[in-house]
């Protein structure tokens, strides 16, 4: 790994990240210039942006196969697997929550929206690069300003205002916690690029409860970004009060950009004390998947439910990261990838039903299966993904990190988290037994699909099969990312 | 042979599941006639393939693959069927072309049923064909979920939701407990593959098996049946509609014991001695407990249902012997069991739609008006008690001889289960078949209709042929049992 000089070939690098900052500023101008009427196209112009960005960032700023890393811009950021990775992940989560927001009342016209949910996917991106305290920081704040303005962005509803301040200041209140970590980091080593502070913290003697101390500290930022027990409590309000697109896009890519730091700073910032880490978040992992599951089960409302069990999944992705090995760190990587398709399909189905039936109770799922069949199949195919059931790519994640706890030794946390996953799978199929077996009167009432949620919802479930079942080159991609980080 | 003739037959199912979902949903006669053609193209390819399974050269025939699926941990595709699994694929399309033909009368959303019905056979069939470790739970999954909605949805009103959810968790908690058993298998062989014939040279160490043995039998075990965690089973096969519960009782359970056979067992020899005298008890108590229960049931199909736990206990108990007969006689014991307790469910079932009632007591005489399921239902109870002639007798009698090898009190003990499954066969045939037909069914009651008839004429068939000319099947798994064996040092 080379610190490299400036140099002008470094910007393609970061491309995607320039990309969608001037797509926000594309969409902000826009939204000025064009009357109401044109305004509906804000959203295709969000979508269309970030899938364009998609696909030159895979064209034009893909590392190298078997290339070294890089650091760039003077150690700020570190072009690796690892971040090209989960990019390519945000890129795909923004353009979907953009096309999911296309028929939202209060949303779809409005250019402010797009404009912070892309200047989100940007501090995401950085997140995800970030190789230095510093900008760490700025990245993490630059994704989760606009997200809290984001949660409460329906001004009229008194469950999205609550959202958007309890959003804020859980997360102002962890964000400063983190920051006094990364302080205390600086104090002891002198350096805030964290490869570099790596190098020191080996050589240095530090007592390793000092160490395992500053980790917590700084745990208590990235544990609220991923919503792990017991950082996890402003998860079921926010997701239940947030517009359904942004608690899909908090739900997936925050939660992903929050792995992607939690990685990378335990994995590369304390080799000392991995043997304390690790054993802390084994039990953290324990705790999350089962306290997550176990109260997911007695929820009415399928926001709160989904937030339940998406404080759940983030346990089974650490157990990826406890393993402390590539197939483990793969794994979590793995997992985190299916489990953004997986997410965004069942929040897509949410909206569509949101929108057509205006109700997110479990009870008014009832009858689903004869209102609209392929709606109730989708939902069915998202569910049992999450759940964990061949052949939706849930399986075959919970396989990967399952077996690399075995691999290493991590025999208890394996079997508690398959134990969780039979929880899971009890309530998600109180949900499926609600859509296919209870009656409703409103059966006769069809619902109605508007395309591009349709295209959005097709394409997630082509995915979560797909990728269930053909899952080589996903988890060859995974390795490359966690390769990058050992 | 080049024709992948096993992947055709496993595939067929779930490719018809998806062109039903794509058919419209109120075209019910189209529906079942695609469900028929594919369920019949199933059974003509699994009897095709068991007659040209070569005897004389022995071992897994019909092999496909490995074929690299997820090559960073060497996960393969590779199927493969030796004599004993193929059996089990031939009784998989039996009962598959059967149950179809059963539910010729499903008017609520039937292509759901029969899509969801052909997924879980395409899960059981992928299980029996596959040589990879990691193939196997994909596809033992695939065969647990779709029991769930064909049971709450289409089963009966009273106890549906409860025995459908108890049913899923019970196997999905097994299952799960086996996977981690299987890793343990995987990282500790370290040979970077999940294909079971290399794990099979792994060489485990003894303590390495004494532990991880009973997390992959057992875990497996759950869905063949056995005591204490049968609990699930005949509730199940009470609750669910009459094609599945033929499915269920009829090839599900066999899917259970032959995957602790296949990976427990089979990839851990030294782990199966040191367990088999607690599986040999637990298998007894299957038998006799189980047959127990059955006689004093007043429902007629929960007597079915807790017979089915009898007599899978017969196929734990012929595992456990872990020698030549008693698996042979296990192995048999697999497919007749198979086909005999479908004959029964459909029997129960064709009972229960014209009678609304399935209480012992309220039944009588319907030999009278419907003879061939009279004769049938007879049959099916003269191969539950093992008698000769029949194949339940070709399948008992060995499984009974390898016990006496092996601990002959044990062969006593279980023995009793054979005189217990008798009286309560005879009773339930003088109660609901002969006497005097109750009058309240009287003229209510109509015949069956033709597709039910040809289901039973097969199923019955098929019992008799193996009775009365066993060389058909008892040769071939007892190859299979052989090479089971060979992997005992030659035992």
């Amino acid at each position: 790994m080379a610190f490299a000089n400036f140099e002008s070939a470094h910007i393609l690098l970061v491309l995607p990240e320039i990309l969608l900052l001037g797509l926000a500023g594309l969409i902000l101008l826009l939204d000025g210039v064009w009357r109401e009427q044109q305004r509906r196209l804000l959203g295709w112009v969000s979508a269309g942006g970030s899938l364009l960005t998609l696909i030159l960032a895979i064209l034009f700023s893909r590392p190298e196969i078997g290339g070294d890393p890089i650091l760039i811009f003077g150690g700020m950021l570190r072009h690796d697997w690892t971040g090209f990775t989960f990019k390519i992940v945000f890129l795909f989560a923004v353009a979907v929550t953009s096309m999911l927001s296309l028929d939202m009342e209060g949303l779809a016209k409005r250019g402010a929206y797009f404009a912070l949910l892309l200047i989100a996917a940007f501090g995401m991106c950085l997140m995800a690069a970030a190789s230095d305290l510093i900008i760490l920081l700025l990245a993490i704040e630059t994704t989760s300003i606009p997200l809290y303005i984001l949660a409460g962005f329906l001004k009229a509803d008194k469950k999205s205002t609550e959202a958007g301040i309890k959003y804020f200041l859980f997360g102002a209140l962890s964000s400063a916690v983190m920051l006094y970590g990364f302080s205390l980091l600086f104090g002891f080593t002198g350096e805030t690029n964290i490869y570099r502070l790596a190098a020191m913290v080996r050589v240095g003697e530090f007592s390793p409860w000092i160490l395992l101390g500053t980790a917590l500290l700084v745990l208590v930022g990235f544990g609220f970004k991923v919503s792990v027990v017991p950082f996890h409590f402003w998860s079921p309000d926010v997701y239940e009060g947030a517009p359904t697109p942004i608690t899909a896009f908090i739900s997936t890519a925050s939660k992903a950009a929050g792995f992607a730091v939690l990685l990378r700073v335990m994995l590369v910032a304390f080799p000392t004390i991995e043997a304390y880490w690790t054993t802390l978040f084994a039990i953290l992992a324990a705790a999350t998947m089962t306290i997550g599951n176990l109260l997911a089960i007695p929820q009415k409302n399928i926001k709160r439910l989904l937030a339940y069990s998406s404080i759940a999944h983030a346990g089974y992705a650490l157990i990826g990261l406890v393993a402390l090995s590539s197939l483990g760190t793969a794994s979590s990587v793995f997992y985190l990838l299916g489990y953004v398709v997986t997410n965004l399909a069942a929040f897509t189905i949410v909206i569509i039903f949101a929108q057509s039936a205006g109700s997110e109770q479990i009870a008014d799922y009832a009858g689903l299966s004869r209102r609209a069949p392929g709606l109730a199949l989708a939902l069915m195919l998202a569910l049992l993904s999450l759940a964990g059931m061949p052949p939706l790519v849930g399986f075959v994640a919970k396989f990967y990190v399952f077996a690399a706890a075995v691999q290493s030794g991590w025999i208890w946390l394996a079997i508690v988290g398959v134990l969780n996953a039979i929880i899971g799978l009890y309530y998600y199929m109180t949900i499926l037994k609600v859509v296919y077996l209870y009656r409703s009167k409103d059966e006769q009432v069809s619902i109605d699909i508007p395309r591009a949620t349709a295209v959005t919802l097709v394409f997630c479930t082509l995915a979560i099969i797909g990728i269930g079942t053909i899952s080589g080159p996903w988890l060859n991609l995974a390795v490359e990312a966690a390769k990058a980080l050992f | 042979m080049n024709f992948p003739i096993l992947s055709v037959i496993s595939f067929i199912p779930i490719g018809t599941a998806l062109i039903l979902f794509m058919l419209p949903g109120d075209r019910k006669n189209l529906i079942r006639w695609v469900a028929l053609a594919a369920a019949f193209a199933c059974f003509s390819l699994s009897v095709l393939a068991y007659f040209s399974y070569d005897q004389d050269v022995g071992g897994y025939q019909f092999k496909e693959g490995p074929y690299p699926w997820v090559g960073a941990l060497g996960i393969s595709y590779h199927v493969g069927v030796d004599g004993m699994n193929l059996p089990l694929v031939l009784l998989t399309g039996v009962v598959i072309f059967t149950g179809v033909l059963i539910s010729w009368g499903v008017d609520d959303r039937p292509r759901e049923f029969f899509a969801f019905l052909f997924i879980l056979a395409t899960g059981v069939f992928g299980v029996f064909i596959s040589l990879d470790l990691f193939q196997l739970f994909f596809f033992y999954e695939i065969a647990v979920f779709p029991m769930y909605l064909l049971i709450a949805i289409w089963g009966w009103k009273v106890t549906r939701e409860y025995a459908a959810m108890k049913l899923t968790l019970y196997l999905f908690i097994g299952s799960v407990i086996a996977l981690v058993g299987a890793l343990a298998m995987y990282f500790t062989a370290d040979m970077q593959t999940f294909d079971m014939i290399a794990l099979q040279e792994a060489g485990f160490s003894t303590a390495f098996q004494r532990f991880w043995f009973p997390f992959v039998f057992f875990g497996f075990a759950v869905l063949g049946g056995i005591f204490p965690v049968h609990n699930w089973s005949p509730d199940g096969h009470v609750a669910a509609p009459t094609a599945v519960s033929m499915f269920h009782a009829g090839v599900l359970m066999k899917l259970g014991a032959f995957a602790a056979l296949r990976v427990g067992i089979m990839l851990m020899p030294e782990g199966a001695k040191i367990w088999a005298p607690l599986i040999l008890v637990l298998a007894t108590v299957n038998v006799v407990y189980g047959a127990l229960i059955a006689m004093v049931q007043r429902d007629f199909k929960y007597v079915i249902g807790f017979s089915s736990v009898s007599h899978m206990g017969l196929v734990m108990l012929g595992f456990a012997t872990l020698n030549l007969k008693g698996l042979t006689g296990a192995g048999l014991q697999m497919f007749s069991h198979g086909v005999m307790t479908a004959l029964f469910f459909a029997v129960v079932g064709m009972v229960y739609d014209r009678a609304h009632t399935r209480e012992i007591s309220k039944l009588g005489g319907f030999s009278k008006v419907m003879p061939l399921v009279a004769v049938a239902f007879i049959i099916g109870g003269l191969v539950s008690m093992g008698m000769p002639g029949f194949s339940g007798f070709i399948a008992e009698f060995p499984i009974f001889m390898g016990l006496w090898q092996r601990q002959p009190i044990v062969a006593i003990i279980a023995a009793l289960g054979i005189v217990i499954t008798a009286s309560y066969i005879i009773r339930i045939i003088g109660r609901v078949f002969f006497g005097e037909i109750p009058k309240e069914f009287e003229g209510h009651i109509s015949s069956i209709n033709n597709f039910d008839r040809i289901a039973l004429v097969l199923l019955a068939g098929i019992l008799i042929l193996i009775g009365v000319y066993p060389s058909v099947m008892a040769p071939l798994i007892e190859s299979g049992a052989n090479a089971v064996l060979a992997l005992f040092g030659g035992a």
